[in-house]
């Protein structure tokens, strides 16, 4: 199982890693949202990954929350493009 | 280790290796509507797969819940937030790739045949 979780959180860093070079590549503003929106996914993952190795649930909360801001976000960014482009 | 064990580390591991071919898709894809389908589809099943995980070792039932509502969240919100940044990137006029073949929401030009729709079938009323 720690190996597992070890394997696992290698390679969310890694995907983590590449999401920020994304985000830090120029590109239109379109691309950062979804490379954010990726690294989000990653983070709840790995708080995911984290509960399931210690078995101890104080964090999904934590998981709840960054669920909907991460949508949240998401639109309100996208309406800002459509308004203003990218 | 236990069987539930086993299932989770299976599906923790193979759940974090679709999120990294999420982050290799991001960078080998020429645009951002690529990008947005190698980004978007690993995010609900690779997130859903390490929940499933989390959840079978659990032992809570609000703990259990709690994986069960973002999992729920993101089959709801995943695609409704993609639906929107794309329809704006796609008004803003963002460029697409080189190897685009069709564009559904191009006009339609004459002599096009790539984009030209398919004739309509031909009903003579029998049904």
């Amino acid at each position: 199982m720690n190996l597992a979780a070890d394997i696992a959180m290698t390679l969310l860093a890694g995907a983590g890693l590449l999401c920020v070079v994304r985000l830090l590549r120029p590109c239109s503003l379109a691309d950062r949202i979804v490379a954010l929106d990726s690294l989000l996914i990653v983070i709840v993952s790995g708080i995911a990954v984290q509960a399931a190795r210690t078995r101890d649930g104080t964090y999904l909360d934590v998981l709840v929350v960054a669920a909907l801001l991460g949508f949240v976000s998401t639109v309100t960014v996208a309406r800002f493009i459509e308004r203003r482009g990218a | 280790m236990t069987v539930a064990d086993a299932i989770t580390s299976f599906c923790i591991v193979v759940g974090a290796a679709l999120a990294l071919l999420a982050g290799v898709g991001l960078q080998r894809f020429p645009d951002v509507f690529a990008r947005m389908h190698a980004a978007t589809k690993p995010a609900t099943l690779g997130l859903v797969l390490v929940l499933v995980g989390a959840a079978l070792r659990m032992d809570r039932p609000g703990a259990i819940a709690k994986l069960l509502v973002v999992a729920g969240l993101q089959f709801v919100t995943a695609p409704v937030g993609a639906h929107m940044v794309a329809r704006a990137a796609y008004r803003a006029g963002t460029e697409l790739s080189d190897a685009t073949v069709t564009g559904r929401l191009e006009p339609v030009e004459p002599g096009d045949e790539l984009v030209q729709p398919a004739p309509p079938a031909e009903h003579d009323g029998g049904g």
